[in-house]
This record gives C-alpha cells, structure tokens and sequence, in this order.
C-alpha cells in the first residue's frame, strides 16, 4: 500500500517493516486476474492478490462470495476461466492436485472413514512412497503434536469433533506442504475449543513456517488468526490489509459494515484539505470534522463512518461546532463488562454507541430517554467515497 | 442386534377402546404392527416349509398325493435314508449343486463387473440424468420376467436375430450356435439380475462423500488409485448386498436354464422340477428344497451378521 506515487490523502496505519510493505518483496503465491465462471454465474471476478511466504491470509466473506471457488482454485480442484495462479513461481495452469505442493484441510474434514486415525495421517506420505520408518516416525510427530496418540488406533467415528479437525489438521500438515489451506477450520467447533484450536494454529504456523491461506466467514477468527485478511464480496476482493487496517480504516461501506459494527451518515463535502476535511451531514443533522483528507472533489457525496466505541454520550450540553449531536437515548443493553446504547439523533436516525461501565450505576447512569450529547473525536471516523 | 437396544422409545399410553381393550389383554401396539407381517410368514413361509419338510421325510407310492408317512408295514416312520440318501449317494445331486454354485458364483461377479461401472456412473451423473439412467435400469422389470427370457431365444436362436444380422452383414457363413448352451444361461441370468447389483451398489455410491476423493487427490494420491483405496473400500456394503441379491435366487434359478440353457446345464432348480413332475419323486424332490434352502440361509445369515455389524458402526 506503500508503492502508490501520488502522495495520498488516504489514513495510514504506521506498521512495522512486513513483505507486503516491501516492494521488492517476492510474493510466495500469485494471483493473477483470476476469473471463474459456472455457466454464467461469476463466482470469481477478476481477482488479483499476493501473499508472502509464512502469512496467515484470511480470505473473509459471506457464503456465497467466491471464497471457497478461490481456494478451490488454489488447491487444483476447479481451474480458472482466465488468469493465472502461482505457487512459488510456479505457474498452476493444468496441474493436477496431487501433483501441487498444497495440501488442504476441508470444511467437513473429509476423514477416510475405513482408515484409523493413524492411517488417516499417514495416507499422504505413503502415496509419496515414503520409507516405512520415516512415515511412521512422521506421523507419530504429528500426532503427538495434536495430541491425539491415544487415539491412533480409532476410527474417526470415534473420535469428537474437535479431535476429528485435530486429525484433519494433522493429515494436511504432515506432508509439510509449501502451502496449506484450511476451508472454514474452525467452523464446527464450539466457542471454548474454537479460542484454544486459533491459537494452536497460530503456533504451529510459527514453529513450521507454512504459508497459510484460511476461508472464513467468521470475522472474528480473521481478526485473531490473520497476518493479513482479505475481505470479499460477490467474487471480488474489496480490502487487502493487515486486521487493524480492515476494523480501522475501511475503504468502503461494504468492508465498513461486514467487519464489526458501524454508524453509516450520509453526507457532502464543504472542506477537503491536506489535514482535515468537513462533511455536512443532513443525515446526521450536523458536521462532521475529520482530521485527515480522502482526495475528492468538494460537494461530491461521500458516507462517513463511526464505529460504536469510539463515540462517548453525556448528559451535560457540549457547544461545538462538529462532531457534536443530540439525541435521546431509546435502548439500552446492559452486557457486563460495556453497554450498548440506542439513541435517536435529533434527525431522527438512531445509532449504536458501545461505552464501558467504567463505574457501578449511579446517579450519573444514562437512562432510558434521557436527552444525550453525542460526540466524538476528530481522528475517530472514517469518510468512505463508496 | 445392540442397535436396537440403543433407542428403543419409551412406550406410548394406550388411548380409545381399542388401545385400553389391548393395553388389558397385554398387547402393545408395537406387537401388534409386528404381528401382521410375522403371521403372513408363518402362514405362508413357515407353514410350508414344514409341509415340504415332512415330505421329504416320507415314502414314495403310487396314489395320490404320491408319498405316504407310513411304512410298508403300516408305522409312522420319519424316512431319512430314501430322499436324504439319495442326494447324498447320487453323483447328479452333488453336481448339479456345485454347478449351480458355480454358475451363481461366476454370474454374481460378471453382474459385478458390470453393475460397479454403471451404478457409479449413475450416482456421478447431473440430477436429471441420473433419474432417466435410474428409470432405465427399472424399465424391464415392466415386462414380465418370463417374457424377457422368451425375448432372448428369439435373439440368439441359429434363425434369431442375432444371427440373421452377422449373416446379413456377411461377418460370418453359418449360424454361431448361441442357444442352449452355458453361454446363454450366464447371458440370461446376468441381463436379468443386473438390475439387482445395480441398485444397492447405486444407493451406496450415491450416498458417498466426493470431498473424500478430493481429499485423497489433495494428499498425492492418482484418480484410480483412489478409486481402489477410497471407493471400493466404503462400498463394500453395497457390493455384498447387490452379490446377495444376484447370487441367492440365481443358485436357484429354474426358468433361465431351462429356456436357454442346453443337456448339460445341469442346475438344482432342473432337476427338483424334474424329480417332482417327470418322476414324481416327491419326498426326493422336497429334499433337494430343503438342501437348497439350507445352502443358501448360510450366505443369507453372514450378510446378517454383516449388516449387524455395518449397524453397529454407524451408530
């Protein structure tokens, strides 16, 4: 994002030196105009992306986006329509799966159901005519790794989910592939088993420095998981970044609204300067200050963005001249540890504020109907031109 | 059998006259559901075979009904040693059960290596052409079986069709003699059997996971040869239930070797005819049922027991 010439107006995150900063950088897996077509549905339409070796890419979207045709794609199941996919320069143009130096670890785990868990593992590696005592040696590493010794001599019937993905897990790893790709791993996994299975992925990911390519539809697995997510709608890659750039800066009202929550005000251009910029919002019923420019034309139509947590409510009158509204509060859901807030601006939009019950209820508390300032500060919104 | 331990529901009241008239004398409704078919097979089943059983312990004569319970000197006697002891001692009954053993065995697997190809074809085609391949496959089961039978001796007979095509086309000066011999018996049992194999096989294939290959293909693994480590291996039930199928009423196949088959086709189903209209043994001719039957309840209970097994497993 760094390679662009014209000096931008565009929010930045600082981040330290990382390949897809550098360009010079070789990208491990190349993307290239990739299109697919099933008649004359377009489930991937004209994607181009580069992914460094040892990432962890999340490709992020709804069902139904062209997540899976991707990596699908990427494994040698389907074939593009047009455009071209590298593998460590490599072009992948007519070759077959088991020729290609990527293993895959699928949605429904697709364990052989005749083969023990031992089997299971070792089936990569004996189609590869590996020697009896490094298979065995191999798989008996992996299986350790995964902790599932005890189980080697189970079928996969036997076994609970989370030791079936385990077992899933350990079958794609242990042929070292250049490239794993995980469709939706974590997927069918309750919430307890699913925080520790991230994390387990994460270190192995350190520890064998396999480039990861993971389709999820969870934003939150993204966020945790990724060194870097691409999030997608209808067949088409519409933000590349690292997690905090995806939550932070949005480039446009898709990503804004599919990555967390968010307030949308529609609004127009009164100032567009090299250090702020002033959108009139009739939507909002006011003006919203920002302090960064976003390189458009004055009066052009542009949708600003809040996310919940960064806008703060009071009950004491605040003059300002922006960022800066009223309204009445219409809801309140009492989570523990934060709330979340309903209110009804004055134009008669409601939005979502999230603030931290910092203190135990007390006459200060915002209740129900209460009349609220809304404010926020000028580096917290993000203006989105689409 | 643990399967059925596994979730039996709890009992439902009884309700209306009828349920508390039941629920007084006993009966569950359970039993009752199971009474109807258990009755109909031992009426019509069980019944019978007793009859057949005790004929074939009987004496032959000459009256009507052909066989008597009774010795020449009046006593009720149980007559192993006339029918039993012929089947054993007569050379024609032991060959001609290998034979039909044989001729079984040989068309289960030629149904086999026919049906595989055709079942996975049918269960990897589009939805709407697997339901005209499937219609295709239960198409002849419209017409009578003896008529289809009669079918094929117009086709292979020295004047059939068969034959006045290739001389026609000039591929041959005389007519191949197709006709009443073993040839013919397997053509006839494995066109009419097929459908069989076909069927279970295609149930068993349908249901089978396709990211299974994928995965296979994914690990380094060729298409054929994930076909014999995945496929083959996962359909095994349906390869022994369609060989079932083919091989039980093939052993005792009657009208297949009789239309199209010749002298030396010598098959069990023949020869019980023979014995019981041609030479009105019946007490012989019930023996060799009973031999039949036996033969064939041991395939019949190992499939059992496999199913029971397959049961198991699944749950």
């Amino acid at each position: 994002m760094v390679a662009v010439e014209k000096p931008t107006k565009q929010p930045q995150n600082k981040h330290i030196s990382a390949p897809w900063t550098d360009p010079k950088a070789e990208p491990y897996i190349r993307i290239e105009n990739v299109t697919k077509k099933f008649g004359e549905f377009v489930a991937v339409n004209n994607v181009s992306l580069n992914v460094y070796r040892g990432e962890l890419f999340s490709l992020l979207g709804g069902s139904g986006c062209g997540k899976t045709t991707l990596l699908r794609m990427l494994a040698g199941f389907e074939s593009p329509t047009a455009g071209k996919i590298f593998i460590d320069g490599v072009d992948m143009a007519g070759i077959p799966p088991y020729d290609r130096p990527t293993n895959m670890m699928f949605q429904s785990y697709a364990l052989f159901p005749h083969m023990t868990v031992e089997q299971n593992v070792s089936f990569g590696l004996k189609q590869d005519k590996y020697p009896e005592p490094e298979i065995r040696q191999r798989v008996a590493h992996m299986l350790e790794m995964v902790q599932l010794t005890p189980f080697s001599k189970r079928k996969p019937h036997q076994l609970s989910g989370g030791q079936r993905q385990r077992v899933a897990l350990a079958r794609s790893l242990v042929k070292q592939p250049k490239l794993l790709l995980l469709d939706e791993p974590l997927g069918a996994l309750d919430k307890k088993l699913r925080e520790a299975t991230q994390f387990e992925l994460m270190n192995i990911q350190d520890r064998l420095g396999i480039t990861f390519i993971v389709v999820t539809h969870d934003q939150e697995e993204a966020m945790t998981l990724s060194t870097r997510i691409g999030v997608m709608n209808a067949g088409q890659i519409v933000q590349t970044g690292t997690p905090q750039e995806i939550y932070e800066y949005p480039q446009n009202k898709f990503v804004a609204d599919f990555i967390g929550s968010v307030n949308l005000f529609e609004g127009h251009i009164v100032e567009d300067e090299q250090d702020h910029v002033l959108i009139r919002s009739d939507e909002a019923g006011g003006d919203i200050y920002i302090d960064h420019g976003i390189s458009s034309a004055p009066g052009a139509r542009v949708w600003v963005a809040i996310r919940p947590e960064k806008i703060q409510l009071t009950k004491q009158a605040v003059n300002e001249r922006h960022n800066c509204l009223s309204g009445i509060v219409k809801g309140i859901a009492y989570m523990g540890n934060l709330s979340i807030y309903l209110v009804q601006l004055d134009s008669g939009k409601q939005i979502k504020v999230t603030m931290q019950n910092q203190v135990r209820a007390s006459e200060f508390m915002i209740d129900w109907d209460d009349r609220v300032t809304v404010t926020w500060h000028a580096n917290s919104p993000v203006a989105l031109l689409s | 059998m643990a399967a059925t331990d596994i979730a039996r529901p709890s009992r439902l009241p009884a309700s209306g006259w009828i349920g508390i008239l039941l629920h007084r004398l006993g009966i569950s409704g359970r039993s009752l559901v199971i009474a109807i078919p258990f009755l109909w097979l031992l009426l019509y089943f069980f019944l019978p075979f007793l009859i057949v059983l005790k004929v074939s312990l009987a004496f032959i004569t000459i009256a009507q009904p052909p066989y008597t319970h009774f010795d020449s000197a009046g006593n009720f006697v149980l007559n192993i040693g006339d029918s039993y002891g012929r089947l054993v001692s007569d050379a024609l009954y032991i060959k001609a059960y290998l034979n039909s053993l044989m001729v079984a065995a040989i068309s289960t697997v030629l149904c086999l290596l026919i049906g595989y190809p055709f079942a996975y074809g049918i269960a990897r085609s589009g939805p709407s052409m697997r339901n005209i391949l499937l219609m295709l496959v239960i198409l002849p089961f419209w017409t009578s079986f003896l008529i289809r039978v009669y079918a094929w001796i117009g086709l292979l007979k020295n004047n059939g069709l068969i034959n006045d095509f290739l001389l026609w086309t000039g591929i041959i000066d005389s007519p191949i003699g197709m006709m009443n011999t073993n040839f013919a018996v397997y053509l006839g049992i494995v066109y009419s059997y097929l459908p069989f194999m076909i069927l279970p096989l295609y149930a068993n294939l349908e249901k089978m996971d396709v990211s299974l290959l994928e995965a296979a293909t994914d690990l380094g693994c060729k298409p054929l040869k994930a076909f014999f480590l995945i496929t083959v291996p996962l359909s095994v039930p349906g390869i022994v239930a369609g060989s079932m199928l083919v091989f039980i009423p093939a052993v005792g196949e009657y009208v297949i070797p009789e239309l199209l088959g010749g002298p030396s086709s010598l098959m069990i189903g023949r020869v019980l005819w023979g014995e019981f209209f041609s030479n009105r043994d019946w007490p012989t001719a019930s023996a060799v049922a009973i031999a039949v039957l036996l033969a064939l309840v041991v395939p019949l209970m190992l499939y059992q027991k496999y199913q029971d097994k397959e049961l198991e497993k699944e749950a």
